[in-house]
Formats: C-alpha cells, sequence, structure tokens
C-alpha cells in the first residue's frame, strides 16, 4: 500500500470544507444550497449511533469511524469490470465526477423521460426534484449519515417517467470509488408517474479490493398510482469500506415495486430499506442476496409500513455466511390502525458455511388494526448433505455440487427478475465474486 | 463388456452391521432383481456401493470391470459408470433440471471439451418424450414439489440422459400408481438389451411384471440366501417371506 498522505491526519468533513463544496455548486438552486446547509447543521447536531439506540442492536459501533476521509479529487484511472446486459441508457459516475453517458433513446426524450445527472436534474428540472428529494423521512437509524449525503451529494441520478409510459430495458447508473481513504455521497432519486413502467440498475464498487472508502448512499424511489418500478442495487464495495445505504420507497394506489439488493462488499455494509404502502393495492417486493465472507458485518434494517387498507407487501432476504463473517437483520412490519386487509410477509433465511459466521435475526410485527394476515420467519441452515450427495451421486464435484446448491438458494430470489438477460449477468457476476 | 462385482461386502450404519457378506457379479446387460423383507439391507447396500458418508464398509470390495471402486468418492463412482435411482429423490430447489443434468453431463467431458448445447437439448427432448415428461420440467427445480411418479421418472431420465454401466434401482416402483409404474418400467425396458446391468430393489413382485429380471435374488438379514429366475419372484409372491425364513432355519 501506498505512503499515507497528510491529508489523512484530518477527515473533508468539516466546516471549512463544506463551506468549499457549497461555493462549487453555487449555480446550483438556492432552496438545494440551503437544503444542503441544514444537512450540514442536523449532520453535526445528531450524535454517532450509540449502544443504548434499539436500531444499533449487534451493530459493530466501534467500526464506525469517519477520520481521515476525504473527497476525492480525480476520477478512478480506470473503471472495473462490471456485468453486461442490454440497457436503455447509462450514467457513469467515477470519484464523484460524471465520466460517461449514453444518450437518451429520442422516443424518450420526447415522452418527457428525464435521465440525467444529479446536478444536472437539479439545473433544469429543480422543482421536480425538490417536490420529491427526500419527501419520507428516514427512520432505521441512519439519520446522522442520511444528513450528511445531503450536505456533501453531488452525484447520483434523476429517472424521471412520465405518466403511462413504459420502458423494457433497464437504466443503469454506476458509481465508482478508488484510491485509499476517499469517501463518497451517492443519492438517486426515481419517480415513476401513474402506470409508468422501468428498471434502475445501480452498481456500487470501488476499483481495488483493499482500499479503504466511507460511503453514504441515498435512493427514494416513488411509484405512483398503477407504476411498475423494478430497482437493482449491486454493492461491491472494497472490502475495507464503511457503507451506509438508505433506501425509501413509497408506492401509491396499485403501485408495484420490485426492489432487489445484492450485497457483497464492504467492511462493515449497512442497509436500511423503508417501503411505505401509501394507498389501497400498494404491494412493495423487498429482496436482497448477501454473500458474506472473510470478517465482513452485514447489517440490514428493514421497515414495511402498511398506512393503507389492502395492501401488501413480501420481504425475502437472503444471507450467505462464510469464514467468520456476520450478519444482522431486524425487521419490523408496521400496520396502521387504518390499513385492515393488510397482507405482510417478512422473511430471513441463513445459509451457513462456515462454523464461525454468525448471523442475527430479528424479525418484529407492530400491528394496529385487526383484519389483516401478517407473517415473519427467519431461518439458518447449512448445506443438507443429503442434496450434496444426491448431485455428487450424478457425477457432479463436490465443489461443483456446493456451488450448485449456493446458487439454488440465491435463486428463488434472481429467479423473480423478468428480465432474464439482467439475471444471467447479475448470476455470472456473484459466481465470479464467489470464486475470489 | 462390464462387469460390476461384489465381494463378500459389509457395511455398517454407525456401530451396526447391516450388509454381512453380500456377494453377487452383474455383467452388461443382465438385469438382477433383489428382493427381500423390509430392513434387510437392500437400501444400504445400494446407497453404499455409490459411496453415501453414513455407510462405513467394514469388509469386502466392490469391482468395477476388475478395479475395487472403495477408494473412489461418490462423484468418482458415478463418472466410472453407477448410477443409483433414489427411492427417495432429494429435492433441491432453485436448481433446474437443465442446469443439473447439464451439470452432469459436462462433468463426464473432457477438460476443454464444449458441451454442444443443441445435440444435448435434442437428447434431453427425446428422453423425456419417451417418459412422457412434459419439456416445461427443465426449467422446474430438481424434484421441488414434484410428485412420487414424477420424481421417479425424473430419476430414470437421469439415468437416461447419463448412460451407466451398471445401475442401482432402489425401491423404484415405491410411491408409483400403475399408470406412473408402467411408463417407468417402459422407460427402463428401452434402455435394456444394450450393454447396460441393472441391480433392481424392489419389495414387490409387481414391478418385475414390467421390467422382467433375468435373475432373481432373495436378500436376509444382509446376504443373498436364495437365488434363481423369474420363477423365484412368484413363488415368492405366492409363500410370502415367511417362506424363506422357515427354508433357513431347516437349513
Amino acid at each position: 500500500m501506498s505512503a499515507v498522505p497528510d491529508t489523512h491526519s484530518s477527515s473533508d468533513f468539516t466546516q471549512e470544507r463544506f463551506a468549499a463544496h457549497l461555493a462549487n455548486r453555487s449555480d446550483l438552486p438556492a432552496w438545494w444550497l440551503e437544503a444542503k446547509k441544514a444537512a450540514w447543521n442536523q449532520y453535526l447536531a445528531l450524535p454517532l449511533p450509540a449502544r443504548t439506540d434499539e436500531r444499533w442492536r449487534f451493530s459493530n459501533l466501534k467500526g464506525i469511524d469517519l477520520a481521515g476521509f476525504v473527497l476525492p479529487g480525480q476520477p478512478a484511472p480506470h473503471t472495473p469490470h462490471l456485468p453486461d446486459f442490454p440497457r436503455v441508457a447509462e450514467l457513469t459516475f467515477s470519484n464523484r465526477q460524471i465520466t460517461a453517458r449514453t444518450a437518451l433513446p429520442a422516443d424518450l426524450r420526447e415522452q418527457g423521460v428525464i435521465f440525467a445527472p444529479l446536478d444536472e436534474a437539479l439545473r433544469e428540472h429543480g422543482d421536480l426534484v425538490r417536490r420529491y428529494f427526500r419527501k419520507h423521512p428516514v427512520a432505521l437509524g441512519s439519520e446522522k449519515f442520511v444528513e450528511l449525503n445531503t450536505a456533501f451529494c453531488s452525484t447520483g441520478a434523476l429517472l424521471y417517467v412520465p405518466r403511462g409510459v413504459e420502458i423494457a430495458l433497464p437504466f443503469v447508473v454506476e458509481h465508482t470509488l478508488a484510491g485509499d481513504h476517499m469517501a463518497t455521497f451517492p443519492h438517486t432519486l426515481v419517480i415513476l408517474e401513474d402506470q409508468a413502467k422501468a428498471t434502475l440498475v445501480e452498481f456500487f464498487v470501488s476499483t481495488e479490493t483493499e482500499t479503504a472508502h466511507f460511503v453514504s448512499g441515498v435512493n427514494d424511489l416513488h411509484a405512483s398510482a398503477g407504476a411498475h418500478l423494478t430497482y437493482v442495487g449491486v454493492q461491491n464495495w472494497s472490502d475495507a469500506t464503511q457503507a451506509f445505504h438508505s433506501n425509501s420507497i413509497a408506492a401509491g394506489r396499485d403501485a408495484r415495486v420490485f426492489s432487489l439488493n445484492l450485497h457483497l462488499g464492504g467492511r462493515q455494509a449497512r442497509h436500511e430499506s423503508h417501503s411505505r404502502l401509501l394507498a389501497p393495492g400498494a404491494h412493495s417486493e423487498m429482496l436482497a442476496l448477501t454473500v458474506a465472507h472473510g470478517t465482513q458485518e452485514f447489517d440490514q434494517r428493514t421497515l414495511q409500513t402498511h398506512a393503507a387498507p389492502h395492501t401488501s407487501s413480501n420481504l425475502l432476504y437472503k444471507n450467505v455466511l462464510l469464514d467468520q463473517a456476520r450478519t444482522i437483520f431486524s425487521g419490523l412490519i408496521v400496520v396502521e390502525p387504518d390499513a385492515q386487509k393488510t397482507d405482510a410477509y417478512q422473511s430471513n433465511r441463513n445459509l451457513m458455511l462456515s462454523e464461525a459466521a454468525e448471523a442475527n435475526s430479528l424479525p418484529g410485527l407492530e400491528i394496529e388494526a385487526n383484519d389483516v394476515r401478517c407473517t415473519h420467519g427467519a431461518t439458518t441452515a447449512r448445506i443438507d448433505p443429503d442434496q450434496q450427495f444426491y448431485l455428487e451421486a450424478r457425477g457432479i464435484t463436490p465443489q461443483h455440487a456446493h456451488e450448485l446448491l449456493v446458487f439454488g438458494f440465491f435463486e428463488e430470489i434472481l429467479d423473480k427478475l423478468t428480465d432474464d438477460h439482467l439475471h444471467a449477468a447479475l448470476t455470472r457476476f456473484i459466481q465470479s465474486k464467489f470464486k475470489s | 463388456m462390464s462387469q460390476l462385482e461384489i465381494k463378500d461386502l459389509h457395511v455398517s450404519i454407525g456401530e451396526k452391521a447391516i450388509v454381512k457378506g453380500f456377494s453377487l457379479t452383474i455383467n452388461s446387460g443382465e438385469v438382477h432383481a433383489i428382493m427381500g423383507p423390509n430392513g434387510t439391507g437392500k437400501s444400504t447396500l445400494s446407497k453404499a456401493i455409490a459411496g453415501h458418508p453414513d455407510y462405513t464398509i467394514t469388509g469386502g470390495d466392490v469391482l468395477l470391470d476388475g478395479r475395487s471402486i472403495l477408494a473412489m468418492q461418490p462423484d468418482e463412482r458415478a463418472r466410472a459408470g453407477l448410477f443409483l435411482a433414489f427411492q427417495y429423490p432429494s429435492e433441491i430447489p432453485g436448481v433446474t433440471i437443465a442446469n443439473f443434468l447439464r451439470a452432469a453431463v459436462q462433468a463426464r467431458m473432457a477438460e476443454g471439451e464444449e458441451l454442444d448445447a443443441t445435440g444435448y437439448y435434442k437428447r434431453l427432448y427425446s428422453k423425456m418424450d419417451l417418459l412422457k415428461i412434459d419439456r416445461k420440467f427443465t426449467s422446474r427445480a430438481v424434484n421441488d414439489g414434484f410428485s412420487g411418479g414424477e420424481k421417479k421418472r425424473c430419476e430414470i431420465l437421469q439415468m437416461a440422459m447419463l448412460e451407466p454401466k451398471f445401475a442401482l434401482m432402489d425401491e423404484t416402483d415405491s410411491g408409483l400408481d400403475i399408470d406412473a409404474l408402467r411408463i417407468v418400467a417402459e422407460g427402463v425396458n428401452a434402455m435394456r438389451g444394450g450393454t447396460l446391468g441393472i441391480l433392481m430393489i424392489t419389495h414387490y413382485q409387481r414391478l418385475l411384471d414390467y421390467i422382467v429380471p433375468d435373475h432373481v435374488h432373495v436378500m436376509w438379514d444382509g446376504r443373498i440366501v436364495k437365488s434363481g429366475d423369474k420363477s423365484l419372484a412368484l413363488e415368492l409372491e405366492a409363500k410370502g417371506y415367511d417362506w424363506v425364513k422357515q427354508e433357513l432355519a431347516k437349513a
């Protein structure tokens, strides 16, 4: 590893650096700069997560440390190899700068579809961003880091799809980070108007496996009446990264939101996901796959808020644990008093591939309506030796049999992707991670 | 010509001896039926030959074409030409039949050799047609939610695709209604006449009406106590296993 530069002795998260960051963005709307200032003050006012906070139960609080992290100045010298699949358009960010983008097809542009980097969206569609940006409060514990995200965010994307526009191929956003002790704050906003249909796939990757990064990422996903929104997040930060990702989902009448988060990287990676079912017929499918190896800690906190009658949600989080890795799953289903006929499901399943790994599971329910169906469960299992023998008895090597069984465990989730190319590309990507 | 030679085999589960001096030689093209009451060691025999880790071979040997297979891992035994049709096939969620069989076929190919996908699917579909298995099954997870009959047909499909030298069929008739039994038997009979040797384990004579064996052996307390042709099965059916017991007592 290269010598640690002097700048590492103190981080960039100072009043001075924040003022400099704001000064660089004077071309952006005043409300935005004000929002950033407010967020910075909130960040300073909020305490770091404490052991007394139930929302951080089991988390390694000692591992959270912002000291020495700085904002990168130059784009990464190269981009990592990412899964390839057909896409409609793509935005590529490297070290907090946009480094590549493909043009939106003319027909989509004419129909009013917007797919733009955050800064451009603020300049050209400021009111739209303002209406949806952090519309719903964060409640799952990472408030301080979300405020820091707002204060420093400059990269990320706006995807806006007008009423009735359906787009089959996915949009892709890539965030790459390179260099030791670099920090980044991506923020992506997806807005689907009534009856619109679109998919966004977002990658979070480091160019090297050993460099330390600090990340606070935020997504706001909004699906209006009858809209179908699919979001896939692929997190493959370096093994030395502290990552805090906060995901907010709001589903209107008869809207369907499908979110799949793939967690592969990070030393300590926390992912919070909050679905709000706001009007009758709303549905949220919340899926996650985690491959935890080495001494990684994956910390997943979820909330399914049923705020209206006849809403449904289905959460399935699957973890594979190797080595001395740790996972924490803490999920809550809240059914508000008016939300009769809610149908909510929550399941966390852990596949232990090592004796030394540790899976913590904290499922929970809070039901204030009386006519609902809510179920939750958590299972922890090892590879079934009979299944392993069955495959080997067909001539498949023990190693390949093992791999087939692990991917069989994942397939229940990947199989829900309706885009076959994306399905195949993600499967290959996980496979490549598994072998490394 | 191939030969599977089981020589004075002793098998234990934990401390308990189950198979106690079993000897039998099967040649290519022959169908041998092993009959016997429950608990006499028939399933243990087949799983031990296939290399199941829960079964310990405490004596004797199993030779395939003169070479002992006992030091080989289960996957190596399978690639050498053994096939176990399971009495209770495992359900493997998330692994499709197409992918599973492709992995098994590829495992038999030389390093660097590419699978001819078109040829593979053509062969797969023709075997499926023979076994009256809907082609949609290829995208279903292995045995996941299958009926008893579907699972057994799936076993025979695998056997047809992998073309073993010797198949050990463990209670293939159990859990099958008469229609399913007929389909499974047709599938097996279609593979006969070539080089395939079969060791067919069954509790009932019924299966042997459909797959007529060349040799019938009665297994009792871990070894063969009586051998004959297919008429022995009929005799057993008529007289029951108590008859064997009495014969043994006299001896």
